[in-house]
């Protein structure tokens, strides 16, 4: 009887299940930081955490504005890029061919290390460097994704286009793109988390003050250890954050992309 | 449209004048060059006309040529022998004027698309008005019955209403040719018949001639003027035989319960299984 559970039941359930095991993660790490006495240096307790983030939300929000500002700033140029540089090598063959090797080798460089050089090129005084830092980051993952979604047209589709004698920017508008959005998509949630990442990372070599990576190296260079990972809460919060508004784009903007005959 | 009484002129190949054949193919050969040169012969010494209004099925086991030769009037490959023309022009010049609309096994839709959306697609490619296509998308779902789902999205759709989509899409430009490959394979007994019945229907409306690729007995008898009966490796014209149902409009579902129906059945049947290699050699093609 009990086999036909209904839908809002069993969607509180996946809700549910997680909180409760983040909860009980919560009090065993607060019981272990109580019961064998561990210094906050080592590990701060949840408790500890928790007032710290509570205490100083506003600084906490205004390093989350900035880091996230940047990391947005980035997503949106190395997204486009990294969209416009793959429609460009799916259509001209030479181009792909061209620059495979440039890509792969772009693919390994560390890319946070470039921050130091380029907080010399444009000012430490500008998020610049920052943002391109970001953006450099997230150009990978999308124009690789996006180039394999290109390639994914579908037999049929590509009769059909031919037989309507349609030209390549026709193919490429009406069903290439198109088709290769739940690829872009993909490339875009993991550029995602890639642009936070990589922007508050990009603070430690320098630049303005204000964003979290900078405000996680001060508090741990003042020992208030419970503060660096109020910021380091911070931070997850706007990875998250990043990470489910792209997936909420990419679910709605696929909602119809069920195989179909 | 206007070449309305051709159904009856469907018979004898050679009697139709050749400018104004629908489809005229002519010693035509396909040969399919595989890697380590592994060569197939696809098709062998096709010689094929259809008539203005004629609806013709290929039939003939898996491997005998039919969707190939249907590809080749199609121009989505090329003959290595001979020549394909449609409507007195070559294939590729007919593609490019849009001189046929195409249907496939697979519905082929795109699915970020409407329905409306996916029965413009053709219409917004050559650059016809909003309006024009609005008016053209409305017209076409009411033909093919779906007038209801005009912003539904190919997903939200049964295969057979999908098809029907297709089928609706191929007529946008009113082609005076279709070209079907299988359109009602992956389709239940069921619904297939009740397609079968509407294509009749909708042929009959159009006035369009139809090349159809079909494995089902039944369903080549139902629809066609002739049909045309292909034997495999070399893929070749065993037999055309012609179908004397009467026009569209008296081959309703009662046909189907019919005793002339079921003589063209097994005719068609005997031709498919080969009585011996005498009637081969009985083909013109030799």
């Amino acid at each position: 009887m009990s086999t036909a559970t209904p839908r809002p039941a069993s969607s509180a359930r996946t809700v549910l299940a997680p909180v409760l095991l983040g909860v009980v993660a919560l009090a065993l790490w607060q019981l272990l930081i109580v019961v064998f006495e561990v210094k906050p240096f080592i590990v701060p307790g949840p408790l500890a955490i928790g007032e710290q983030f509570g205490g100083s939300f506003g600084s906490v929000l205004q390093g989350a504005v900035v880091t996230g500002g940047n990391a947005l700033v980035g997503l949106v140029i190395g997204g486009v890029l990294g969209i416009l540089f793959a429609v460009i090598a799916a259509l001209i063959r030479v181009i792909d061919e061209l620059s495979a090797a440039v890509i792969a080798a772009l693919a390994v460089v560390p890319i946070v290390a470039l921050a130091p050089v380029l907080y010399t090129m444009f000012g430490a005084g500008a998020e610049t460097a920052r943002q391109l830092v970001a953006a450099i980051a997230v150009f990978i993952p999308v124009y690789i994704n996006t180039l394999r979604g290109l390639r994914q047209v579908r037999p049929v589709h590509r009769d059909l286009m031919h037989v309507y004698a349609a030209s390549a920017w026709q193919l490429t508008r009406t069903v290439t793109v198109p088709g290769a959005l739940p690829f872009i998509f993909t490339g875009l949630r993991i550029a995602s988390s890639l642009a936070v990442i990589s922007a508050l990372i990009a603070e430690y070599f320098g630049g303005p003050v204000g964003g979290l990576g900078k405000s996680i190296t001060s508090a741990a260079s003042s020992s208030n250890y419970p503060l660096a990972w109020a910021y380091v809460l911070g931070a997850i919060l706007v990875g998250l954050l990043f990470y489910c508004v792209t997936l909420g784009i990419e679910k709605f903007a696929t909602r119809h992309y069920k195989p179909s005959t | 449209m206007s070449d309305a009484p051709a159904a009856s002129a469907a018979a004898s190949p050679a009697s139709a004048a050749v400018a104004s054949a629908a489809v005229e193919v002519v010693g035509v050969d396909k040969i399919f060059t595989g890697k380590k040169k592994a060569t197939v012969t696809a098709l062998e010494n096709i010689d094929l006309t259809v008539a203005p209004g004629e609806f013709v099925s290929l039939i003939g086991p898996s491997g005998c040529g039919k969707s190939t030769l249907l590809r080749l009037i199609a121009d989505l490959d090329a003959p290595t022998a001979g020549t394909v023309t449609v409507f007195g022009k070559t294939a590729r010049q007919a593609r490019i004027d849009q001189e046929y609309g195409i249907a496939f096994q697979q519905a082929g839709l795109l699915p970020w698309r409407t329905v409306s959306g996916n029965i413009e697609l053709p219409l917004e490619l050559h650059g016809v008005a909003g309006a024009a296509r609005k008016a053209r998308s409305a017209e076409l779902l009411a033909l093919v019955g779906l007038s209801d789902f005009a912003e539904s999205y190919p997903d939200q759709l049964s295969g057979g209403m999908q098809q029907r989509v297709a089928i609706a899409r191929s007529l946008a430009e009113s082609p005076r040719l279709l070209l079907m490959d299988e359109p009602f394979g992956a389709l239940d007994e069921m619904t297939r018949e009740r397609m079968q019945t509407e294509l009749v229907r909708i042929t009959a409306e159009t006035g369009a001639a139809v090349v159809f690729v079909t494995h089902s007995i039944p369903e080549a008898v139902y629809l066609s003027n002739r049909v045309v009966v292909m034997s495999p490796r070399p893929g070749r014209i065993r037999d055309i035989l012609t179908v004397s149902l009467g026009s569209a409009a008296e081959r309703t579902e009662q046909l189907r319960e019919n005793e002339a129906f079921f003589e063209n059945v097994s005719r068609v049947r005997e031709l498919l299984h080969g009585e011996a290699p005498v009637g081969i050699r009985g083909v013109e093609t030799r």
